[in-house]
């Protein structure tokens, strides 16, 4: 009894304790204070353009797996400047996204492949490279290739405001397409309208031949791809755009938003997707591809290369038709994002190798070569020679294009940190088995953008 | 945060599975002629145990009490955060796909514990009747090399061979049963399923070994009364088997049970919560919350959720399997 008696007192005691604890931590709550941010900048003047100096530098970079490019370009520094070494950490673009505050706050690193950067602009863990952008003069390259690093104040709207970000080159999406299949069909040339990709697909359908072969499966909703194209082609890049850079106001639930959809789902019931579409996943896709299942595929140019190697000559490329025959093109545009981190302790040294790999001749070579998309840099600088009819010529050339029409957009995949896992995944998924309407597939994906944005 | 937890609990549990003391008889060391004894051998018990407190407490009471804190703001993991109160709780009970999230794990007993338990005593009593034979020395090695198998690698053979491609579907059409061929885990209806099944293979070697260590403990003598009494095999196992397997039962079921609702690396592997969250699960979820939606708040206070209701789960189930006879 006794025993039952002092051991009610001593939990009595531990919960006084530990409530006590809770009490006194509660005016200052977990995490840091946001005084952080005005230490950003950078030291930078205009005047003088910073340099990696004379004495031996080590830079610490955290890039992604899987992108050859980033060794490419770090060798080939080394070669020009053998004072710079480099200890590189790699790791999945999905481990890099869950990491980067993190690695930012505790560990940070000179040069880091970034995912979507609003909220880690908001809690101050990139340097401002505006200075840089003054002195090396990125801010005389086209406007249009920096807008989607460029941040207001505490992360938003982003495609305005200071430069926190660089891109190592950028990449274009569209239609990848199988000659061999097209020949079979009748289609000799892209189609320039979106009724002609329809008809095409329905013949491909008649002909036994899978119209389009896409990635839905797992955390990836893959159809987020021609989602975005049909948006695209039924109405302009630009609310789009406004939709993914958080401005006030934005929505992605508009009349042909839903038309979009609505086509999208008119695919979908035509059969046009595989059977199993929800369970592939990206690779799955890609080997689909190229063993020759299926006609089209909505996909970017980082595979350009890969399938100029895989299947040469018998894969093309086309930018998404536009509705009308006279109406504009537009395509997902991103560059490859790399920043600075705010504590870095070699930020000039990145700064110039940034600098480095959009001016320097031949680190513009390999972002074609190795990369397969555009590099950054001025409008008339340097650019490699392309094999005549490869995929990568026709992608650059798509590049240029979209220019013209100034129809880039970023991915609507990126608009929050957790909009694609957590929205457009799951509703197209969804929208597949039959269990979502497109109405309500945008009303669901804008209500969970509006919570995000909010927090 | 979660797994840290959820080892807390099953620690707690493997340890209160293990025969009590409790019921011994007071010891005599206690005789007012020797205080001074007594008490360095009070301090001496507490030095021993004291580098295992230390860990314990730097490893498992310090983040469950961290989480506990977490879950009572707002907050991005890094940034300030706001004080905010029970609201991340109320949010676990109102948000329909984080309840949803409680329900998947539910289902899953269903193949975790049920069809391991209830398959393992059929097998581990076949196992037993040949017990003297090569093929049961084989039975067991079968049976357990799931456990063995990282379970990584089970999640992506398992994906394989689910797929619109798989063996699975090529075993059905091979019978005819084009009909049903479907990718298992890409499919709403069949994913939660597809993936309790990967569980249930995965356990099924568990509650097996663990259930034929009991029964190599029964005395056949019992086994031989029943038989010279006239009973069949199935009578034997109703009466002798199963009362003896009491306790090895509670364990099967208790571990299997956390497993279900504590579920994160199977489900990580083969679906990633998809397609359409049909498969997302409270582990799953808190992981997502904690480091895509970088929501620490709600997914500390959803691994409080989860923490308290594995406890309400498993402790009646310990309670009910105690040996009562001693």
């Amino acid at each position: 009894m006794l025993g039952r008696v002092r051991a009610r007192w001593r939990i009595g005691a531990l919960a006084a304790i530990v409530l006590g604890a809770f009490a006194a931590a509660g005016c200052g709550g977990p995490g840091g204070s946001a005084s952080t941010t005005a230490a950003t900048t950078s030291k930078a003047t205009a005047s003088a353009a910073p340099t990696c100096g004379k004495g031996p530098v080590t830079m610490k970079g955290y890039f992604e797996t899987g992108f050859p490019i980033t060794k490419a370009l770090t060798s080939e520094f080394t070669k020009q400047y053998p004072n710079v070494k480099w200890d590189i950490r790699e790791d999945q673009f999905a481990v890099i996204t869950q990491n980067a505050p993190r690695v930012l706050a505790d560990d940070p690193p000179d040069l880091m492949r970034l995912p979507q950067v609003s909220e880690l602009v908001k809690d101050g863990l990139l340097k401002n490279l505006d200075a840089y952008a003054k002195a090396f003069g990125w801010d005389k390259w086209p406007a249009s290739q920096l807008q989607q690093m460029r941040l207001g104040p505490g992360g938003r709207p982003r495609g305005e405001g200071s430069l926190y970000a660089m891109g190592l080159n950028f990449s274009m999406t569209g239609v990848f397409y199988n000659k061999k299949l097209a020949a079979k069909i009748g289609m000799t040339s892209p189609p320039t309208t979106l009724a002609e990709l329809d008809d095409a697909m329905a013949k491909a359908k008649r002909a036994g031949i899978l119209p389009i072969q896409q990635f839905n499966g797992g955390a990836t909703g893959g159809l987020a791809f021609p989602l975005q194209d049909l948006m695209a082609s039924y109405g302009s890049p630009a609310p789009i755009n406004d939709w993914i850079f958080q401005k006030d106001g934005a929505s992605i639930d508009t009349p042909t938003n839903v038309k979009a959809t609505q086509h999208l789902q008119q695919w979908i019931k035509a059969g046009y997707f595989a059977k199993d579409v929800n369970a592939v996943e990206y690779a799955k896709m890609m080997s689909r591809f190229i063993a020759g299942q299926g006609l089209f595929m909505f996909n970017g140019d980082w595979e350009s290369g890969n399938l100029d190697k895989k299947m040469p000559g018998k894969a093309g490329f086309f930018l998404m038709p536009p509705a009308d025959a006279d109406g504009k093109q537009a395509a997902m545009s991103a560059p490859l994002t790399f920043g600075i981190a705010a504590k870095a302790p070699h930020a000039d040294c990145a700064a110039f190798f940034l600098n480095w790999v959009a001016t320097n001749p031949k680190a513009r070579d390999i972002a074609v070569q190795v990369g397969g998309s555009h590099p950054m840099g001025p409008a008339d600088a340097h650019m490699p020679p392309v094999k005549e009819g490869s995929v990568t010529a026709s992608t650059l050339e798509a590049g240029s294009k979209i220019g013209e029409d100034n129809g880039a957009m970023d991915f609507i995949a990126n608009a929050t940190g957790a909009i694609y896992a957590k929205s457009w995944t799951p509703q197209l998924q969804k929208l597949v088995a039959g269990q979502q309407s497109p109405d309500a597939l945008l009303k669901s994906v804008q209500s969970d953008y509006e919570n995000q944005v909010k927090s | 945060m979660a797994r840290a937890l959820l080892d807390d609990v099953i620690d707690v549990y493997e340890a209160r599975s293990e025969p009590r003391t409790e019921a011994l008889p007071p010891t005599t060391a206690r005789s007012p002629a020797r205080p001074a004894g007594l008490r360095t051998s009070f301090w001496v018990g507490w030095l021993f145990v004291a580098p295992a407190l230390l860990f314990y407490g730097l490893f498992v009471l310090r983040p469950l009490l961290y989480t506990f804190w977490y879950s009572l703001y707002r907050w991005d993991g890094i940034g300030p955060s706001t004080w905010v109160g029970l609201q991340n709780y109320s949010k676990v009970f109102t948000d329909p796909d984080l309840l949803k999230t409680i329900v998947h794990a539910f289902e899953l007993i269903a193949f975790f514990s049920a069809i391991p338990v209830l398959l393992g005593l059929a097998l581990a009593s076949t196992i037993r009747q040949i017990a003297t034979s090569r093929l049961a020395l084989a039975a067991r090695t079968v049976v357990f090399l799931p456990q063995v198998i990282p379970l990584v690698a089970a999640g992506i053979a398992w994906s394989w061979m689910l797929s619109s491609t798989g063996v699975v579907n090529q075993v059905l059409s091979h019978i005819g049963l084009d009909g049903i061929t479907r990718a298992w885990l890409g499919d709403f209806s069949t994913a939660l399923p597809a993936v309790g099944v990967i569980g249930a293979w995965v356990l099924l070697g568990l509650c097996t070994l663990l259930l034929l260590a009991g029964i190599s403990k029964i005395d056949p003598a019992l086994y031989e009364a029943a038989r010279l009494d006239g009973a069949g095999p199935f009578r034997e196992f109703v009466h002798i088997t199963m009362p003896s397997l009491r306790q090895e039962i509670g364990v099967c079921v208790t571990v299997t049970v956390i497993a279900a609702l504590a579920s994160f690396d199977i489900v990580y592997i083969s679906s990633q919560g998809g397609p359409g969250n049909a498969t997302m699960v409270p582990g799953l979820e808190i992981y997502y919350q904690a480091f895509s939606e970088r929501q620490v708040g709600v997914a500390s206070a959803l691994a409080v959720v989860l923490m308290v209701l594995v406890l309400a789960c498993v402790l009646p189930i310990q309670w009910l399997t105690r040996d009562r006879d001693r």
